[in-house]
Parts: C-alpha cells; sequence; structure tokens
C-alpha cells in the first residue's frame, strides 16, 4: 500500500537520527539503516509537517538532473520500506 | 593486519539482581553480587568509550536493570554520547514517576518481557508473581513518546498462546513483537526436556507467525526466532564472534558473547584494567573464534561459513565437548545426531503419555503441550 501524497510521515518512537564516524544513520529498535545522500534528504523531512507530494516536490528540485517520474517512484519506495520496518506513522 | 570492524551494540549486564526466576534465563549459573557490581562513573565511561569505538546501541539489561537505584543517571550517561538506549526490563519495579524520569533522560525503547499471555503460567514460568504488574506497565506506557517491543520467550508449553500475545501487544503500544524461542545453554539447557517444543507445536507457530505478519504489516513488526535445534542451519550466534557485539558483565569483564564464560580456557578482560577499544581489538578472547582459522572441517570449506560462522560456539561446547566444533544443530555436523535424538524424545513423550492417535480414548487426555503433572523446573536464584 504507496503512501498518501497528502498524509504527513513522521519518525515512529523510538525512531531517531544518529552519527557514528561520520555516518549518519536512522537508529530504531534492534537496528540501524545507513543514510546517504537522497536516504537523508528523505529522512529529515519525516518530521510530520511535511507531507509526502512535499518531500517529493523538494527532492525533485534538489536533484533536478533526474527524471522527476523516478525521483517520485523513488521516495515512494523508501517511505514504503521505512513503514514495514515500523519506522514511520503517517499523520493526516 | 586487516582492521577489526567496530562493534554496533554494547549488552550492559548493569546487574544479575532480578525480582524475577525465568527457568529458561540467559544468565549464567554463577551470578555476581550486588558488591562487585561496576559504579555509576565505571559505566559512564563504558557508555563514553563504546560510543567512539563505533557503538551504536546499549542495550540496558541484567538480571533486571532497574534493580539498580541509579538507572537514571545510567541511561541520561547512555543517551548523552549518542548512544540509542534499549532497557530490557521485567516492568517489575517500574513505576509512573520512574517511568517518566527514564523517558526524560533519554530511553529510546523499552523492551517489556512477558512470560505468557495468561496469568497462571506466566506466573509460574517467572517464579514470581508478575504479570498483572506488566499489565499495569502496558498502560503507563501508552502516556509517553518512546518505543515498545514485548518480548516473549517461547516453549512447549506457552507457544499454543501465540494469538493471545498478539492481541496483547495490539491492545498496547508497542510497534514490534519479539518471539524468541528458548535458546538452550545454562538454566535453559537444566530445563531443556520441559521447554522445547514439539515439531507440531513448531510448524503450527510458524503459519501463525506468517499470517500475523502480513496481517499487522506497518503497524507492528513481528520477530519469530525458531529454536535452533529445529534449524537446519545454526544461528549466526552474536553476528559471529567478537564481530558485532560486546557484552559487558555486572562485574566488568568483557565477553563475545553471554555464556562465553563456560568455554574452558578463556580468560577476560575487565573495564576496569582495558579501554574497551583494546579489549576488542587485542584481547586473547575476542579473537579467539574470531574469522575463520579457528574452524574445523566442515565449517572450514562450508559455502556457508561467511553466512552463520560455524553456529554458537558454546552449543558446540555444551553439546560436542569442544567449543571449536561445528555447531551440533547444523544439518551437516558430524554430531548431528545427538540433537537429533534429543528431538526424538521430545516428539515421542506425549504419545507415552496417551494423548497421541494411538491412544484409543483420548476423550480428556490432556493436549501435547499440557503436562499430565507440572514440571520440575530448576528455578534461577535472586543473587545477594
Amino acid at each position: 500500500m504507496p503512501p498518501e501524497l497528502n498524509s504527513r510521515p513522521r519518525l515512529a518512537p523510538g525512531c531517531r537520527l544518529g552519527e557514528n564516524n561520520q555516518q549518519r544513520v536512522l537508529l530504531m529498535p534492534e537496528r540501524a539503516l545507513r543514510l546517504n545522500g537522497p536516504s537523508l534528504e528523505i529522512v529529515e523531512r519525516c518530521d510530520g509537517k511535511h507531507t509526502v507530494q512535499q518531500i517529493i516536490s523538494e527532492l525533485q528540485q534538489i536533484y533536478s538532473k533526474a527524471q522527476p517520474q523516478k525521483v517520485e517512484e523513488d521516495i515512494l519506495g523508501y517511505l514504503a520500506l521505512l513503514q514495514k520496518e515500523r519506522a514511520l506513522d503517517f499523520e493526516l | 593486519m586487516t582492521t577489526t570492524p567496530n562493534p554496533l551494540a554494547l549488552i550492559a549486564e548493569l546487574t544479575h539482581r532480578c525480582p524475577l526466576h525465568c527457568v529458561y534465563c540467559s544468565n549464567p549459573v554463577e551470578l555476581q553480587s550486588r558488591s562487585n557490581e561496576l559504579s555509576t562513573e565505571t559505566w559512564s565511561r563504558v557508555f563514553q568509550e563504546a560510543a567512539k569505538l563505533g557503538v551504536l546501541q546499549a542495550d540496558f539489561t541484567g538480571g533486571e536493570p532497574l534493580a539498580r537505584t541509579d538507572i537514571i543517571d545510567l541511561v541520561r550517561a547512555g543517551r548523552s554520547t549518542g548512544l540509542y538506549v534499549n532497557l530490557i526490563t521485567s516492568g517489575l519495579p517500574l513505576d509512573e514517576t520512574k517511568l517518566a524520569a527514564l523517558v526524560a533522560a533519554g530511553l529510546d525503547h523499552i523492551q517489556l518481557s512477558f512470560q505468557g499471555a495468561r496469568e497462571e503460567l506466566a506466573n509460574e514460568i517467572s517464579g514470581a508473581k508478575s504479570h498483572a504488574q506488566k499489565l499495569r506497565v502496558l498502560e503507563w506506557v501508552k502516556q509517553h513518546r518512546v518505543a515498545l517491543t514485548l518480548n516473549f520467550v517461547i516453549h512447549r508449553r506457552n507457544i499454543n498462546q501465540l494469538e493471545d500475545m498478539v492481541a496483547l501487544a495490539e491492545s498496547s503500544s508497542a510497534t514490534r513483537i519479539e518471539f524468541a524461542n528458548v535458546q538452550y545453554y545454562g538454566w535453559a539447557f537444566a530445563n531443556r526436556e520441559n521447554l522445547l517444543p514439539t515439531r507440531e507445536q513448531l510448524d503450527q507457530s510458524l503459519t501463525l507467525i506468517k499470517r500475523e505478519q502480513e496481517r499487522l504489516q506497518g503497524r507492528i513488526r513481528i520477530e519469530y526466532v525458531v529454536p535452533d535445534y529445529y534449524a537446519k542451519y545454526p544461528k549466526p550466534c552474536m553476528g559471529g564472534w567478537g564481530r558485532k557485539l560486546m557484552l559487558i558483565t555486572p562485574s566488568g569483564d568483557a565477553l563475545p558473547c553471554h555464556a562465553a564464560q563456560v568455554i574452558p580456557g578463556l580468560s577476560f578482560e575487565n573495564v576496569n584494567d582495558r579501554s574497551l577499544r583494546e579489549i576488542w581489538e587485542k584481547s586473547a578472547s575476542f579473537q579467539k573464534f574470531r574469522g575463520e582459522d579457528w574452524m574445523q572441517e566442515p565449517c572450514k570449506t562450508c559455502d556457508r561459513r561467511e553466512q552463520d560462522f560455524g553456529g554458537c560456539r558454546c552449543q558446540a561446547l555444551l553439546l560436542a565437548g569442544d567449543a571449536a566444533a561445528t555447531d551440533p544443530v547444523c544439518s551437516l555436523a558430524p554430531l548431528r545426531p545427538k540433537v537429533d535424538a534429543i528431538l526424538a524424545a521430545v516428539n515421542l513423550a506425549p504419545a507415552s503419555v496417551g494423548a497421541g492417535l494411538a491412544c484409543p480414548d483420548p476423550v480428556g487426555a490432556p493436549p501435547a503441550s499440557e503436562p499430565l503433572t507440572r514440571p520440575s523446573w530448576l528455578y534461577r536464584p535472586n543473587p545477594a
């Protein structure tokens, strides 16, 4: 189930950004995800304020050389992965 | 010399004191007393050294970590170094005030243990009146923004309660359930014949877990650890010896795994004498089974050696009498027949008490998971 474009993703309780040896990570119960470039840009915007649509628009601007459609697909795919990990709550 | 990858998690056994007496406790059979426990200052230094070494997560465990009167200071000390602080607790010494203080100190994640979904069995397994308090804790946690995992240790007697356990989690604020079948070391090894599930129970549980994982996807993540006696290949114990994890005992000994002290000939460095980095990179105990040089056949030339690292060294010692042997739960291990014999005994037992198909009159016979009499458990005591 892809996330709704007008919902506002927010990191779930117990999920937060961390850093180690200059590597940004998403810390969550019993695991950690390395964040690089686009994945970090996405996670930093999962603040309960940005809608999914806004995250897509902002990243399409940052990665203006990439195809907008591809950027959107990648973001939706990554948000779905974070949702499966139970790292996100979606607020309407 | 190749550089050693840094550890990712620190298991901080803050104390061995515990109000529960679980029959499968993962603590060593020889428990440390309070007088040997590390000070607040030493633990704080250990957390700083761990974060510098590259550790991301600290698991505060015990015993019961809340038995430490300085637990709030310890949580604050851990979190202030950037570590992700995870509290593995029975919930017994908790009240609403202490919970609020722990969260305010930076606690990231509470892992609350349950011994069953129903009070009678849960109290029997923990050897204490514990279940009702855990239900109160679930209500209190709802008031806070903190991650919650419900942890159930699964065995023959409670494996038929999985659905009720999932329902309990759904009624709480948990985002994660950990169903971990008992692993057979220490106290659990002593109680093994009353704890190992039957093959039929295990198969049913796998079907149920798969269904519930799909149903709850995106809401609650369910993890299921099978009993490795039934597995085809061994578990990658601790993610490989000296590869990912470091455990510090209540008195400060640094161990590559929970049960490492049972392995003869190994001695352990103490955090009072050495830095964490020195221990991780140089100590003989962490080097002992690191990499592949120590491996015997069939591990030495096996394609899976980088996946499971030959399995568990303590289990090899317990079952094969040699800590460097292939873990006997592996289907390729020369000593696998020994594990098969243990399983055969477990799987034949229900029929022999009259609950199997061969019984002409099963009416009134207890289901296979219910023993005719209560097992005589060996309970874990509380150290002084």
